[in-house]
């Protein structure tokens, strides 16, 4: 097979101070695929992730996206590739209502003269947002309410919602199950399906390991700021992830 | 099995909900609460002194006599919307009526020309100041604080040190007769009060409607999330406190008009009683919340107090008593609120510690 991954990494590290967060890391990004990120605390999984969607400086390595070699400068760079984040902390802004945020930094101006000036179509705004919350099945129950008021599991389906909504590419989801019930946690899980199958890279965080077999179609561990190993979801076990995030299968080499 | 919490709600409930919703939500907007106060001291003096308080007259003045805090009122609102503070606005004013005096009293002649170029130099002073600012509050990552402490007693300084700590008392006759007392041709209505109006409604425009006003609220609500899904946040604190500079050096003109002086000495409260009626009416010191209406209406307050309580006989000292009394008990209610709400919620999350504040557990 000579599928060019939407999104790959080459090499990449990154040191702050002495610590090395990233020292030579690999990864790679199908479309289409659920790709699930894996790897102990202070693995390198966030900073990858950071490196991936333009929200951090690397010291060298090379990220191709669709085969093209590109310097992810800023977010707003990555979202112009089509690379979305659902950051762990969601980055919502709390006074803001959904529709808001759902369109902070890409609001529709008001057609003509009016759009100049910097005012916005809140009407065509709000509809977009309503149909997004409803093609992921999201309980967002008012617009217009600040999402500072709302639950943990509505402001996670915001976020999502806000990423799938303009992910083209790639799509990042940093532990987007750690703090959802059950209910909530099987919605993202099959949004995370339906994003794939629009043809999307997804990118799957998480420390919940039967979330990952579920999900995934490849699972990469990372340990030590480096990638050590990628397994078939299908073919691999709870047991087998584990033993290679924490370096118990390679015993002495690392 | 599990409960029905994913069912969706028909529409017809849905919108009901929210109509009753935004009812109690207008009731619990701070704005309106504080106009309710307002009215409420408004009708006690009435009341009081039925003969002088409640005419024309007396109404007109106070209304001029806020306007120039009521334009400095609109960039300080901007300003700690974005949870920012800018302390150096009375100094920029004096600093911005300086140079304009100077330049116009160097330029000799009392003509429209030389109040024009007055008005211009003004503005460009106060501008300025607001960059500086600005940039060293984006850029170099100085605390607003710390930054707008700092223009403070430059400003204050240099312009003391232009004029030798003597107040020009040379400000050209139109200045002062058209915009300074003079009245909107056709009525009673001061022009200062017109010019402070204009700015009101097209700078309340601009925070409630506009981009720019939703990318200043994103930056107090969440500053980290507005960088991250690409608000150019640097260039947008520059322009608000460039904003906030360029309205000071408006009401520097306009300070100069009316009083035909520098009154160097006459603003050393003026930073302070601003961001107390930005308080006051609503606006948060957290960032992300706030508005232009209730500032108008947080400017009233005192200035309504000061005049009753003259007319009442009241020793007028007392004004500043009672704006202690409502600025904290504003506060109070505001936190009170935003606790409650936390409560509502499971609290395990950052964006949330920071919308209700240091001290709310």
């Amino acid at each position: 097979m000579t599928t060019i991954p939407v999104l790959e990494a080459r090499g990449l590290t990154r040191s702050f101070g002495n610590v090395r967060a990233l020292d030579g890391a690999d990864f790679d990004v199908n479309a289409g695929e659920v790709v699930a990120l894996i790897g102990d605390n202070g693995a390198g999984k966030s900073t990858l992730v950071k490196a991936l969607s333009g929200n951090l400086a690397l010291d060298s390595g090379q990220i191709l996206f669709a085969g093209g070699q590109v310097e992810l400068t800023s977010p707003s760079h990555a979202n112009s590739l089509g690379i979305e984040t659902v950051y762990q902390d969601l980055a919502l802004a709390p006074h803001l209502n959904a529709a808001q945020n759902m369109f902070l930094g890409r609001e529709i101006p008001k057609p003509g003269l009016q759009g100049r000036f910097g005012f916005m179509d809140n009407k065509a705004m709000r509809l977009k947002s309503r149909e997004a919350f409803d093609e992921l099945g999201a309980t967002v129950r008012s617009l217009s309410d600040p999402v500072g008021s709302m639950s943990g599991g509505q402001k996670q389906a915001i976020a999502i919602a806000r990423a799938v909504a303009w992910a083209k590419g790639v799509i990042f989801l940093d532990e987007p199950t750690a703090a959802l019930g059950v209910v909530q946690t099987r919605n993202v899980l099959d949004t995370i399906r339906r994003v794939r199958d629009k043809g999307v890279g997804v990118v799957f965080i998480s420390h919940s390991m039967p979330h990952v077999i579920d999900v995934a179609d490849r699972v990469q561990v990372l340990r030590l700021g480096r990638r050590v190993a990628t397994y078939e979801a299908k073919r691999t076990s709870v047991e087998e992830l584990v033993g290679a995030m924490t370096g118990a299968l390679d015993g002495a080499q690392s | 099995m599990t409960t029905t919490e994913a069912t969706p709600r028909t529409a017809g409930t849905a919108s009901a909900l929210t109509r009753t919703h935004s009812l109690r939500q207008v009731l619990q907007v701070q704005s309106f609460q504080i106009l309710l106060v307002l009215l409420v001291i408004f009708l006690i003096f009435a009341a009081m002194a039925p003969e002088v308080f409640p005419t024309w007259g007396n109404v007109r003045q106070i209304i001029q006599n806020v306007s120039i805090l009521g334009v400095l009122g609109i960039g300080m609102t901007f300003v700690i919307v974005t949870s920012g503070i800018d302390l150096s606005v009375g100094s920029n004013l004096v600093f911005s009526g300086v140079v304009a005096a100077k330049v116009m009293q160097s330029m000799g002649d009392a003509g429209w020309g030389t109040a024009f170029v007055g008005i211009i130099v003004s503005i460009g002073c106060g501008l300025g100041w607001g960059l500086l600012n600005g940039v060293l509050i984006a850029k170099a990552k100085v605390p607003p604080l710390i930054v707008t402490l700092g223009t403070l007693g430059g400003a204050l300084g240099l312009a003391q040190v232009i004029t030798g700590g003597v107040d020009i008392r040379e400000v050209p006759a139109v200045l002062q007769d058209t915009i300074g007392y003079g009245n909107v041709p056709g009525t009673t209505l001061p022009t200062i009060s017109l010019i402070a109006m204009v700015l009101i409604v097209i700078f309340g425009i601009v925070l409630h409607r506009t981009r720019f006003g939703l990318y200043t609220f994103a930056i107090g609500s969440n500053e980290e999330s507005a960088r991250r899904v690409g608000v150019k946040v640097d260039r947008q604190l520059i322009s608000i406190y460039a904003l906030s500079g360029a309205l000071a050096g408006v009401a520097g003109i306009l300070s100069l008009a009316q009083y035909g002086t520098t009154a160097i000495a006459g603003q050393s409260a003026t930073n302070l009683n601003v961001i107390a009626a930005v308080v006051i009416g609503g606006t948060s010191l957290f960032g992300g919340v706030g508005t232009i209406f209730g500032t108008v209406v947080g400017l009233f307050i005192p200035a309504v107090l000061q005049n009753g309580f003259v007319i009442v006989g009241v020793q007028p000292f007392w004004q500043q008593v009672a704006v202690g009394a409502v600025l904290v008990a504003a506060v109070y209610v505001d936190q009170r609120r935003r606790a409650a709400a936390a409560r509502g919620h499971s609290a395990k999350d950052d964006g949330k510690k920071r919308l209700f504040g240091r001290r709310s557990n």
